[in-house]
């Protein structure tokens, strides 16, 4: 198919980095790297169904570093895919759209939400592997 | 003549061409939107279900997939979340590959892997919880 060289408008080279492109970008990232999360819910599931050696071969997964240190991603990555959903769904109602709240002579409030959906992803990731390790370490005294 | 094309400033090769609105765009947007609502509390549960579970033996792992409630909420967790991510993978795939043949491959690759995916949860859920 024969493409006609258009004029393209300027990408994102030009624009000041603001915190609600860096909530649009990690919104993709997070969805993408969840997409193999699904996956993993998926071997999970099939290695449940399966038998008890193939259940160990995937909580051996789970229990190597390197396992370890993708849970605590993919945590994360749910946490702030929640969150920064949970405000897109508000924003697609049209909601913090009004003149006063895109006044840059104040702070606009969508910076502030957008430092929150942050923020909050952050504190519940620490909230809920700090309770793993507080519960694993009664478990185990 | 066509009624198509008379009072439009389209030229008749670009309606030839279709190269317009597929007319799908807003059943694609309420999907992904329906999905998202429902995953809200879906994949809380999830994380919640999966805490308990760490460090679970296999029969424990077993027995609580294999709670009624738990396997109807594990059925809908699944179907709402590999529709969800097939709808957004197929968005990405839209805005980043602009070689045809690989974008429509990769698209078809997306849309079977989701789908056997799914099946592949759904089928494991009913076997744990009916067998």
């Amino acid at each position: 198919m024969s493409q006609i060289a258009r004029p393209t408008s300027p990408h994102l080279g030009i624009y000041r980095w603001r915190v609600n492109m860096w909530q649009s970008v990690l919104h993709r990232l997070t969805g993408l790297f969840l997409c193999l999360g699904a996956l993993l819910l998926a071997w999970g599931l099939i290695a449940a169904a399966s038998g008890a050696e193939a259940w160990n071969a995937f909580a051996g997964f789970c229990a190597s570093g390197i396992g370890f240190a993708l849970l605590i991603l993919w945590t994360w990555a749910l946490l702030f895919h929640l969150c920064n959903g949970i405000q897109h769904l508000f924003r697609d109602t049209g909601m913090g759209y009004d003149a006063a709240q895109r006044d840059h002579s104040r702070t606009p409030s969508y910076f502030a939400t957008g430092w929150i959906v942050i923020a909050a992803s952050v504190a519940l990731t620490a909230a809920v592997w700090i309770c793993l390790f507080v519960r694993a370490s009664g478990g185990a005294a | 003549m066509s009624v198509i094309g008379e009072n439009t400033l389209r030229t008749p090769l670009k309606n030839v061409r279709g190269l317009g609105s597929a007319q799908s765009g807003v059943r694609h947007w309420w999907l992904q939107r329906l999905t998202a609502v429902a995953l809200v509390p879906l994949s809380l549960w999830l994380l919640w279900l999966c805490a308990g579970l760490a460090h679970a033996d296999y029969a424990t792992v077993r027995a609580a997939i294999a709670q009624p409630v738990h396997a109807v909420l594990l059925v809908a967790l699944v179907a709402s979340l590999f529709w969800h991510g097939a709808l957004g993978l197929q968005v990405v795939i839209e805005d980043y590959i602009h070689t045809r043949w690989q974008e429509v491959a990769l698209q078809i690759a997306v849309r079977f892997g989701a789908f056997l995916a799914a099946v592949a949860c759904l089928f494991a859920i009913a076997r744990i919880a009916l067998g």
